[in-house]
This record gives C-alpha cells, sequence and structure tokens, in this order.
C-alpha cells in the first residue's frame, strides 16, 4: 500500500498503445479531458494506423494515443514518454523507443504467450528476456481481470475483452491521482446499459488493482496550471475548423455550404458541421473532390460562403476548380489539412509537404490567400479571418492545417462571441452603371452580383475578363493587366495585417516558422534563450500575401533558420522573395518536431 | 415581386455578345427556341442562371442575356448543384455536350441524376469533339475514322439515355436541333417537372460530323424513321403509305404493319413505365429501327434541392435557431478563476 503522499511532478508525458480496435484513442481522449478539467496544461498526438483494422497483435495495426499534462504553460505533446501502458508485445516494440529510461511500463501480461510474440514477429519475450531491464515494469494481467470485472454483466467474452481500455485507464487515474468523475459521466451520457456497467467496473477495477498492488513505487500528481481567468475547453484543430466557420456564417450573416469528400484527416470537419444546420451550416458530401469544390464555387455564385476541405491529394484534384474561382473572382475557402505525400502517401501521419502546391499549383498565374494555423484553437480564428478575407477580397483563400493539430487537442480559453465583430459583405443591386469587373478601390474586389437581383443579368467563367465589363476578352493588354489586378488583389490583404509579432528582438538567430511548427518551435527556443542565447522567433499565419514587415524583421538577424516538416517549402518561397540566405531543418517523418530536435538543431546552427 | 407573371420577348433573352459558333452550327437553332421558350416560361429574366461547361455548346451562357456561368470541362452539374441546393428558387439549366456531359464529366453527371436535384439539363449531342476540332466522341459510333482514329475508333459509344435511365433520371427526353416546335415543347415541359429533367438534343457540327443525324433530319427520312413519343398514344411512324406500329412480342418490341389505320392492337406510349423507356431507347436505327423523340420516361419522386433545404429548415425547427455561446460551450468545459 501507498501510505506515502504523492510526489508532485511539473509535467508528465503518458502514452496508450494498443490494437487499432482496442480503444486507445478513446481512454487517451478521456484521460486528456479529465486532466484539463482538472486545470492542466495539456496537448496530446493522435498516432494511429491507415488501416482500420490491421490484423490483431501486430506490429502495423498498433495505436497510440500520447497526452501531456503540465502544471506549467506547454505547447507540445511532448519528446519523452513518462508512463507506457502497452497492451500487447506489438504495441510494447514499436513504443518503446519513446519512453524513458527508469520510466513506468504497464504491460497486460496475459497478452505475452507464444502465439501473442509471434503476431509481434518476436523470437523472445521481452518480459523474460531482459531487455526491459531499464524500465520501471509493471505486469498486470488486465485481460483476465477485466473478464473478471465485468463477469456480472453477462458479456461475451469478445464484448468483455473491449471493456479492458478502461480497466488501463483506471491504471493511469491511479498513478497520476487523476480523479474519475469525467469519465464516469462520460460512460453514463455516452453507452446503454450493460456496457455502462461494464465499462465502468472495467475502470474502477483498473483505479484499485494499482492502489492494491506494491509494484507502484510511487503515486504522482501534476498541479494545475496558471491559466488567464476564464472559460476552457479541449479542443481539436478540425472541431475549431468547423467552430469557425459556424461562427463566420453567423458574423457574415450568410448561408455556409461545406462541399466535401471524405479523406483522412480532413473528414472530421465534415463530420462536425453536418449537425451544423440550424447554424446555417449546410454540408454536402459530394460525389468525388472536384464537385467538392465545385459545389461550393456555385454554393459562392449564389450568395453563400462555398468552402470545400481535403487533404493534399485532394488539392490537387481540386486545382483547375480553384482557378476558376481565381479568375471568376468569386469567394472560396479551401482547407487543405496536410498529411505525409507524394501521392496517396502517409495518410494519417502529419507533414507540411503542400504548401508550395497551394501557394503555385494551378495553371496560369492564379495567386491564392494562404494563411495557416498554428495550433488547434488557432484553427478558429483562422477560419474566420479566412472567410472575412475571401467574401470581402472576392477571392479563393487556403487555409494549411495539417493532421498533428487536425487531431491533437489543447485547452482552449473561449472567446466572448459578442467581442467578435460582424463582417456582413456587401451584395450589389443597383443596376444603374454596373459592371460585373468593377473594382473596388481599397480590395480590389469585384462586385458580388449574385443570381435573382433583377437588373443585373451577367456572364462569368473561365475565359479570361475584360476589366470592367467582364466580357470574355483575349486582348493581350487586358491579359496583363487582369493578371496583375490578381496578384494585387492578394498583396493588398498585407496592408491591413498588423505588425509581426517577434519573439526575441535582439538580433542573432532569428526561427522563422509556418503552421504546426508553433508549437515545438516556441518550446525549443524559450528553452534557448532561458540559457542566454539570442535567439528570435517568428511565426507566420499569412504566407500569401507575406507581412509588409517580414523584409525589415528578417534582416535584424545574422542569420534565418526555417524549421519545417518537409524539404524547405517556405525557405524557397523566403529566400526567393527576401534574397535571405534562410537555412533550414527538415524532417518528413510523419511526426511533428520534438523540442530536442529543435534546441539541438538551432544550436547547431548558432 | 409582382403578382403578374413578366411578360417578355425572345430577345429579351439575347445577349450583346457576337454568337460565334461556326455558320450553321445546329446550336444556332437551338439557342433560338431556348430565348422563346424562356420568354414564355413567366420566370422573371433575373431567377435564370444558365451553367455550362466546356466545348462549343458550353459558349452557350455567353449568349443568353440571364446570369450565366461558363465553368471548367465536365464540372458543371457540380457547379449547378451548389448553386441549386443552396438557392433552389432559381430556374438553373445546365448546357452540356457529349464530351463534356459524358466523357470528362460523366461521374457528375450520373450523380446529378441519382440525387435528382431540380435543374434542367440538354446535352447537345453531336457525336464528335468539335472545339478540339474533329476527334472522336463517347458517342461516336465504333469505327468512326477521325483525327485521333486513323484506323477507325475502338470505343462502343455510350446511349446517352439508358446511361440517363441507369442512373436514375426522373425525366428522360430527346429532340433534335432542327424541330423547332418539337423542341420548344421539350423545353417547356422541362421546368415543369420536379427534378432533374434531362434532354439529349441531336446536333449537327457542320464542320466535324456533317450530316450525322441525316436519317432524322433529312426530309424523306425524317417521315419514313422518326417515332413521336406522345404520353398514350400509339407507338407508330412511317409515311401515310407504309405505317408502321410496335407490338410487344415477350420482352421485346416488334415492328408490325399498321393496316387501315387501325392502330387498335399497338402499344401505347406510357412515360411511366421504365421497361418500356429502356425498350424505346435501346432501338438501333442501324438495325432498321425508328427514331424516337420525345419524352421517354418521367416519374415523381422528391428533388433534391428541396430535401436538402428541408432538413435545414427542420433542424432549425427542432433545435431553433443556433446559439454560438452554447455551441462553443459544448462538451466538457471549466472555469479557471483568476
Amino acid at each position: 500500500m501507498n501510505k506515502t503522499a504523492p510526489e508532485v511532478l511539473d509535467s508528465v508525458v503518458i502514452r496508450f498503445a494498443g490494437d487499432s480496435g482496442d480503444g486507445m484513442q478513446l481512454v487517451g481522449t478521456q484521460f486528456t479531458s479529465s486532466s484539463a478539467i482538472f486545470g492542466n496544461d495539456v496537448a496530446t498526438l493522435p498516432d494511429y494506423p491507415a488501416e482500420i483494422r490491421a490484423p490483431a497483435g501486430t506490429q502495423e495495426g498498433v495505436s497510440g494515443f500520447q497526452v501531456h499534462f503540465s502544471g506549467q504553460t506547454i505547447h507540445t505533446p511532448g519528446d519523452e514518454v513518462d508512463a507506457l501502458i502497452a497492451m500487447n508485445p506489438a504495441a510494447l516494440i514499436k513504443n518503446l523507443i519513446a519512453l524513458k529510461l527508469g520510466g513506468v511500463l504497464i504491460v497486460n501480461a496475459d497478452k505475452f504467450k507464444k502465439a501473442d510474440l509471434a503476431k509481434a514477429r518476436l523470437d523472445s519475450n521481452p518480459l523474460e528476456d531482459g531487455s526491459l531491464a531499464d524500465y520501471r515494469l509493471v505486469e498486470a494481467p488486465i485481460t483476465t481481470l477485466t473478464r473478471e470485472a465485468v463477469a456480472p454483466f453477462g458479456l461475451s467474452t469478445k464484448e468483455a475483452d473491449r471493456a479492458k481500455n478502461f480497466f488501463a485507464l483506471g491504471i493511469m487515474y491511479w498513478l497520476y491521482s487523476r480523479s474519475m468523475d469525467t469519465t464516469l459521466a462520460f460512460l453514463d451520457s455516452k453507452f446503454k446499459s450493460p456496457y455502462r456497467e461494464a465499462n465502468r467496473a472495467a475502470l474502477e477495477t483498473g483505479h484499485a488493482f494499482a492502489h492494491t498492488i506494491e509494484l507502484f513505487q510511487s503515486q504522482y500528481e501534476v498541479p494545475p496550471a496558471d491559466f488567464p481567468q476564464g472559460d476552457y475547453r479541449n479542443i481539436t484543430g478540425n472541431a475549431a475548423l468547423a467552430i469557425g466557420l459556424a461562427t463566420a456564417a453567423s458574423k457574415s450573416g450568410l448561408p455556409l455550404f461545406y462541399g466535401s469528400y471524405p479523406i483522412t484527416p480532413a473528414s472530421d470537419i465534415l463530420h462536425a458541421l453536418a449537425p451544423f444546420k440550424n447554424y446555417g451550416v449546410a454540408t454536402f458530401q459530394a460525389e468525388d473532390e472536384i464537385a467538392a469544390v465545385c459545389s461550393a464555387i456555385g454554393a459562392s455564385y449564389g450568395g453563400a460562403i462555398g468552402v470545400t476541405g481535403t487533404s493534399g491529394p485532394g488539392i490537387a484534384l481540386k486545382s483547375e476548380a480553384i482557378g476558376l474561382a481565381v479568375i471568376t473572382e468569386l469567394p472560396l475557402v479551401v482547407i487543405d489539412v496536410q498529411r505525409g505525400g507524394p501521392s496517396t502517401g502517409l495518410p494519417t501521419k502529419t507533414e507540411q509537404s503542400d504548401l508550395l502546391q497551394n501557394m503555385f499549383g494551378r495553371n496560369g498565374e492564379a495567386p491564392c490567400v494562404v494563411l495557416a494555423a498554428r495550433s488547434p484553437s488557432d484553427c478558429f480564428e483562422v477560419a474566420l479571418e479566412a472567410v472575412r478575407l475571401a467574401t470581402h477580397s472576392m477571392i479563393p483563400v487556403v487555409i494549411l492545417s495539417d493532421g498533428y493539430i487536425a487531431n491533437g487537442a489543447e485547452p482552449w480559453p473561449l472567446p466572448d462571441i459578442d467581442k467578435i465583430a460582424p463582417f456582413p459583405p456587401t451584395f450589389a443591386t443597383d443596376p444603374e452603371g454596373f459592371q460585373p469587373y468593377e473594382r473596388n478601390p481599397e480590395t480590389l474586389a469585384r462586385p458580388w452580383a449574385v443570381p435573382g437581383t433583377p437588373g443585373l443579368e451577367h456572364r462569368i467563367g473561365g475565359l479570361e475578363k475584360a476589366d470592367g465589363s467582364g466580357n470574355v476578352s483575349y486582348d493581350a493588354d487586358n491579359h496583363q493587366k487582369m493578371c496583375e489586378l490578381r496578384r494585387e488583389k492578394v498583396r493588398r490583404i498585407a496592408d491591413s495585417l498588423p505588425p509581426t509579432e517577434v519573439t526575441g528582438d535582439d538580433g542573432g538567430l532569428l526561427v522563422l516558422g509556418w503552421g504546426s511548427t508553433w508549437g515545438a518551435i516556441s518550446m525549443a527556443v524559450e528553452s534557448l534563450r532561458a540559457d542566454g542565447k539570442r535567439v528570435g522567433h517568428c511565426h507566420l499565419r499569412h504566407i500569401n500575401p507575406l507581412p509588409n514587415d517580414l523584409g525589415d524583421i528578417l534582416r535584424r538577424y545574422d542569420k534565418v533558420l526555417i524549421p519545417e516538416l518537409n524539404l524547405g517549402q517556405l525557405r524557397t518561397i523566403i529566400r526567393a522573395e527576401y534574397l535571405v540566405d534562410a537555412v533550414g531543418i527538415n524532417k518528413v517523418q510523419g511526426q511533428p518536431f520534438l523540442t530536442r530536435e529543435l534546441i539541438e538543431g538551432i544550436t547547431e546552427h548558432m | 415581386m409582382t403578382s403578374n407573371p413578366p411578360v417578355y420577348k425572345k430577345k429579351d433573352f439575347a445577349s450583346d455578345q457576337m454568337v460565334r459558333w461556326c455558320p450553321g452550327c445546329g446550336d444556332y437553332a437551338i439557342l433560338a427556341q431556348v430565348q422563346t421558350v424562356f420568354s414564355k416560361l413567366g420566370i422573371p429574366r433575373e431567377d435564370f442562371a444558365v451553367i455550362a461547361g466546356i466545348g462549343c455548346s458550353s459558349r452557350f451562357p455567353y449568349y443568353m442575356e440571364t446570369y450565366g456561368f461558363h465553368t471548367i470541362h465536365g464540372r458543371a452539374p457540380a457547379v449547378a448543384t451548389g448553386l441549386k441546393a443552396t438557392r433552389p428558387e432559381l430556374s438553373v439549366w445546365l448546357v452540356t455536350g457529349d464530351g463534356d456531359g459524358l466523357s470528362i464529366g460523366g461521374n457528375h453527371l450520373i450523380h446529378l441524376l441519382r440525387r435528382n436535384v431540380d435543374l434542367n439539363v440538354m446535352l447537345f449531342n453531336n457525336r464528335i469533339y468539335g472545339l478540339t476540332k474533329g476527334q472522336y466522341s463517347p458517342t461516336s459510333e465504333m469505327g468512326k475514322r477521325t483525327k485521333s482514329s486513323p484506323m477507325g475508333s475502338l470505343d462502343a459509344p455510350f446511349n446517352p439515355l439508358l446511361l440517363a435511365l441507369g442512373a436514375g433520371g426522373s425525366f428522360i427526353a430527346r429532340s433534335v436541333d432542327v424541330f423547332a416546335k418539337h423542341l420548344q415543347a421539350q423545353l417547356t415541359a422541362m421546368p415543369a417537372h420536379t427534378g432533374t429533367s434531362f434532354l439529349e438534343i441531336f446536333q449537327n457540327c457542320i464542320i466535324f460530323n456533317d450530316d450525322a443525324f441525316d436519317n432524322v433530319t433529312d426530309r424523306d427520312a425524317r417521315k419514313g424513321n422518326v417515332l413521336y413519343l406522345e404520353a398514350g398514344e400509339p407507338l407508330v411512324w412511317g409515311r401515310e403509305d407504309a405505317r408502321h406500329g410496335f407490338v410487344l412480342n415477350g420482352m421485346a418490341l416488334e415492328a408490325v404493319d399498321v393496316v387501315d389505320g387501325d392502330v387498335s392492337g399497338i402499344l401505347r406510349h406510357d412515360t411511366s413505365d421504365k421497361m418500356l423507356a429502356t425498350l424505346l431507347a435501346s432501338l438501333d436505327p442501324t438495325r432498321g429501327d425508328p427514331i424516337p423523340i420525345g419524352i421517354f420516361y418521367q416519374e415523381d419522386r422528391p428533388a433534391y434541392d428541396q430535401q436538402f433545404q428541408g432538413q435545414l429548415d427542420e433542424s432549425r425547427k427542432t433545435l431553433g435557431t443556433g446559439d454560438l455561446h452554447a455551441l462553443l460551450h459544448a462538451g466538457d468545459t471549466w472555469k479557471v478563476r483568476g
């Protein structure tokens, strides 16, 4: 029995690992919610295979969920795992590399029979061959104890075994002195009898088991973090995008139409938006990626906010249609939740390798606005800004997210909805002197004249348009003028941007980032600055147009370093745009940067 | 809104743009009939939206004094679906061709038909690629010699009507570019139908596939070969001195002579009979069958856009207009007190 008070820790990283059918994502999410509600800062990293159910027990089928919870402010799911639960040998072997030496390793001891080892392609039993000597190993007969715990509820063996994820969660709750209340309430609301009672019994038995056995040397506690006052919830990037789009519909006073074709890791945006019909959000599951974007363009043509969401392969298919929105100067929001490429690539893993595709991957001179979200909750802000820019500049706006922030979660201080200023667009209604391609002198936007408006009947299309009249024009000078106008329309957006924020504005080395690397770069730079290093951090939301002050910022530093989860795409843009000799840290492993990797990488360049 | 329907003339639907089809193109005749029919439908001009893809036929919107959108190759059905789903009160017309609609855009066309979006499709079938200067199309006959098939095309052609029937189309009709009255009648019937109205129009390409429809449009052939489909009327065709009609023989249509004008034994057209529509659409003039024109099939089923809006309305009715504050605070939230 543990009689002593729990040991207090600043920050802990745990990971649940099992088969893709073991429910690891579910219990990982539960631990995250409980920790966030307790008051910790949290960051998560779900890591799952592209196959829905690879053969049970194989390394290919391993699914993991990592939670970083802390009494400090954190921005990443953590470099090293302090405690790992492995539900089978394959999960153990695949995840052991992340567990720090001396870390707590809990295994389901029932799953280390000869057949289990064979499925994981292991020649010897790691529980017996001494290979786990560097870890604090806890062998728990999770399957046996779960079956015993749920015996009173009359489940089949198969059904009983499905509760063992909650047994594992119970162990973790005890180990980190977490209340089970959030999960008990969750079970009450989401499960029917007898599964509710069975899962509850598994959870409580796991908790009691951890309490009773003397294998754990200690129990831990991570105190709440010091958050600003306010209401909070946990949010993933995809959920924040969906809520941001619904908010944009309300703040613009327009219906929002989301046309999409299911694709990992963007499908959850469609799932999240589909029940928002009473918020003025309509969703359309199209027959393919091309139809998805084209339906959104059709909706925009009719006066709605047309939005389409996808991942890299879908952007490739949508390219021609995005060009149509460029030349017809219709509002359109395109969401790219990036994943590893090329081609089908690594569907469930993260990458930032679609930047140049979205910047330049269209025929002709076809500039779009390109925005990048830096964290799960930042997706909300970016969604609002994308809709505002698209409807006010009459232009396609690309939102870059990625698998890491799309599925990762963090606490979100909920904004005060009433403080978000409305941004209704102006529709053309006056036939007097109406010209479909006349320009707003400030934004260069053309008027939004929608079908059904008397006297404004006109034709638009993919053929080059005469400035002003919008009639088909093959005139040489007009084409030059229109190409330059479309480019200038994007550039002018930079004039309305606030000054770019920089951390550490004192020369030395500038780390320039974009998108989801914000968390890891922030933590690395904070750590280096605490050590007295002259390192600055600037993080871009606007990649097209780039901020007007960026060139000056870059020139204030001796060196510019751009870490990216690609082989140097922003670096290519920055070098071309500013003639700055920027260098890169480039990782394409389907995984986000570790803070440690960046600290080492930045240090090498200093 | 006025209570009186607007009064228009045909020229009210002609835009100020120069029509740039080849002299003698069948598209001119179709344009004239569409402008005439639009002027008589009683729909305000601003409520028409004409959406097209790419190809000769798809230049159509530029010549109509309505809202018009010349989109990209094959994708007009998807653009039109997004428009109609969000603006069901509009009268949406889609102009496509055999290449645009059946080749590059075939996928969107079948999904439009199965969803039954309430809009009107005019597929100009000239059995050739015109705008790219004369390659074989998905409706070109096998063995057709073109620039891209010097030894003859190896592709079996699509039958557009069978394709539309197979995709679940709820209104399937055929007409001919130069049959002014017949074409007007079909164009008038289309917006009266709820759901996707699909009209194949035989259209002569004078440059690359001239006379492709001589067996229909030639004065003599027309009398001998064309079977005018009229609901409830006997399925008869042929010159006065050589009338024929169809009877059912097992599951097949059999042509018989009509003797002394007696049509009592002749099968009558039933637009609600999908089997009959399939048999009629399958007729093959190369085997001496007549060529039916008119409405092959019509079925009442709910239109996608109405149901799409219906779900939005129902959601508002049952859940109330969405409250953003509640949306943000949904799920597990917690308070931090400073």
